[in-house]
């Protein structure tokens, strides 16, 4: 029992929770901004898969690695666009276009890359972005290895958190990305563009994404492999909701599963019969448990996965 | 002599030409057996790599034709492994884990092919053959190495499931170590996954920092943990040196050649296919070995495993085989 709590203590559980959140961030706020407009993006899990492997394959190609996050948010923002496409203006099922997207997005990702890479035993390799080790302030005890010793698109994924809260909450745009996820009608009326808003968000949803699809191949690991999002989008799904759609719960949600996982990976090694399974379910039974509360409260968008079509009551 | 022709000897006579390919195929197929695959996830991952490996040097080398289907899922699986009997193949290789009951029903259905499955289960009728994957003896030998390695007596292990071909693995490798080094202990970590390399990063460095400095490395992912945080690491199944140089220093790899071989030679013969094909994973037939790298070993330590290697290839001296799930 002491070791569990001495493992609470140790710095590299702390680091590694950033780590393994990383993705999730992306994959939670993309999931968000679809959502406050409106439109339920299941094509999630694809979306990351594509991204994943298009970022990968930028930088085996000899782009920079920074380069490598651009390709692969285009390639997102393209998939975001056939979703927007199909649930916007055509007003489809949201559900289904979503699954569809994940099963085409993942196909996709896979054929390309046999396409285009040559393939043994191990996957080929591309140098990933390395810890930045901020001088000064990774010497800061505690704080300092957790903080100012990971990787730029850590970084960049805590940014667009604040970045993310600041549009919805604090801008025009933000208030009519809003309003057009609880009463798209009303959006019209006021003479803005429901469908626009929509389509940009589902859009510019999709590309952070696959961000998030591509922190797997350019940071956590040098290499791309068909399944290796493992059902990390299915979760930011389920994150968006334990968040009630709101950017700073959605870090804390992620933060949180991040938790779970690194430290059941650490009780794993130091105490017996402690079964993995049970840590994998927390996130879910958590989200569960955050809709039942949720649901009392209607905090939910309004007119999420209802189609607007103007003149329709 | 006129030469007239009815329109009976035409009919006859054109049918003939037209079926002659499948004669001339059905000739062929006696002399090369066809050999389709059915794989369940795409030919590059680790375990599956092996057999294709395999099965392409042994069609390059005459031995067999072969074919493949790959990232094949469980529900479409019975139906690939039916077109593929009914389009004439003389062996279906695959994996039926996840459909034990289904792929014997389809052998069931075709007798004259033979099926070649990895499975949990027996064998089946006379064509329903099975192999396991046995490198617990390369890496038993390759505990042996490491046992004197560690500074901190530690040991750790990173594996997919606890499934049995993983958990003996894993328990053989511990063995090898206990036999030259009584006073370690070993740690181990589960990813849920096959393949989540970033995620057996984060048990593999979950490991270091409770002090393991070597790692047997049943996923991809444990070695790169292992190389940035200058320890080191052994690999599994496949030869992992060559992208963890100064890193892996051993990999317990399996070869499916001898599995090929043997249910080659049974067909030929004429010889029931429905047997248990496992034993050619064994050290004895080639099937498991032990590569290391010499340089990033003790000297000290390599006579003790040679002769073990010795002792495991000439039958005097059995792994013992562990399938319960390592803590």
């Amino acid at each position: 029992m002491t070791d569990a709590i001495d493992l609470l203590l140790n710095t590299s559980l702390w680091a590694a929770v950033l780590r393994i959140a990383t993705p999730l961030i992306f994959g939670v706020l993309g999931a968000l901004l679809c959502e406050r407009s409106g439109v339920l993006n299941l094509g999630i899990e694809g979306i990351m898969t594509m991204g994943a492997m298009s970022g990968w394959l930028a930088v085996y190609l000899g782009a920079p690695l920074l380069v490598g996050l651009l390709v692969a948010a285009i390639c997102g923002a393209l998939l975001g666009a056939l979703h927007a496409t199909l649930t916007v203006p055509l007003g489809l099922s949201q559900h289904v276009s979503g699954l569809g997207i994940t099963l085409f997005a993942s196909a996709l990702a896979y054929y390309l890359y046999r396409l285009i890479v040559e393939v043994g035993d191990l996957p080929p390799t591309i140098e990933p972005f390395e810890p930045l080790n901020i001088p000064f302030l990774t010497d800061i005890p505690v704080l300092g290895p957790i903080l100012f010793a990971q990787a730029f698109p850590t970084y960049l994924a805590l940014f667009a958190v604040i970045a993310m809260a600041y549009v919805l909450t604090r801008t025009p745009l933000g208030l009519a990305i809003r309003m057009t996820g609880e009463n798209a009608h009303a959006v019209d009326a006021q003479g803005l563009y429901p469908t626009h808003i929509r389509f940009g968000a589902v859009v510019v949803g999709s590309a952070l994404m696959a961000i998030g699809g591509a922190f797997l191949t350019t940071t956590a690991f040098n290499s791309f492999f068909p399944g290796m999002v493992q059902g990390r989008g299915w979760i930011c799904i389920a994150l968006v909701v334990f968040a009630s759609w709101r950017p700073g719960k959605a870090l804390i949600g992620a933060l949180l599963f991040a938790f779970f996982d690194a430290y059941q990976l650490r009780l794993q090694t130091t105490t017996e019969g402690v079964p993995y399974q049970l840590f994998l379910m927390a996130p879910y039974v958590l989200s569960i448990t955050a809709l039942v509360l949720v649901a009392r409260k209607a905090e939910v968008p309004a007119s999420l996965m209802t189609p607007y079509r103007r003149g329709e009551r | 002599m006129k030469l007239t022709t009815t329109r009976r000897q035409l009919i006859v006579g054109a049918a003939a030409t037209l079926a002659l390919p499948a004669y001339v195929r059905r000739a062929n197929a006696q002399s090369v057996p066809r050999i389709a695959a059915v794989h369940m996830s795409p030919v590059e991952n680790a375990w599956n790599s092996r057999v294709h490996i395999a099965l392409q040097e042994a069609a390059a080398s005459g031995l067999i034709e072969y074919e493949f289907s790959e990232g094949v899922a469980p529900t479409d699986y019975p139906r690939a492994m039916r077109e593929y009997a009914e389009s004439g193949a003389d062996i279906i290789w695959g994996e039926s884990y996840a459909l034990e009951r289904e792929a014997r029903e389809v052998a069931a259905d075709y007798p004259e092919t033979s099926f070649l499955m990895g499975s949990s289960g027996g064998p089946a009728g006379d064509n329903f053959g099975v192999f396991g994957t046995r490198t617990h003896e390369a890496a038993y030998l390759a505990g042996m190495l490491a046992g004197t390695m560690s500074e901190t007596n530690v040991f750790g292990s990173v594996g997919g499931y606890p499934i049995p071909e993983v958990n003996s693995l894993i328990n053989a490798y511990r063995s090898g170590v206990s036999e030259v080094n009584p006073d370690a202990t070993f740690l181990n970590g589960f990813i849920g996954a096959w393949f989540d390399p970033a995620r057996a990063q984060e048990a593999a460095i979950a490991q270091i920092d409770a002090g393991a400095d070597i790692l047997f490395g049943e996923r991809i992912g444990t070695a790169d943990a292992a190389q940035a945080r200058g320890v080191k690491a052994i690999g599994s199944l496949i030869d992992y040196t060559p992208r963890y140089p100064g890193t892996v220093f051993a990999n317990a790899i399996w070869n499916y050649g001898p599995t090929i071989e043997a249910i080659v030679a049974d067909v030929l013969a004429g010889n029931p296919t429905g047997r248990s094909y496992t034993e050619y994973s064994f050290m004895a037939y080639g099937g498991n070995e032990l590569i290391y790298v010499d340089d990033e070993v003790p000297s000290e330590a390599i006579p003790a495993m040679s002769a073990k290697q010795a002792a495991i290839q000439s039958g005097e001296w059995d792994v013992p085989l562990d399938e319960s799930e390592p803590a």
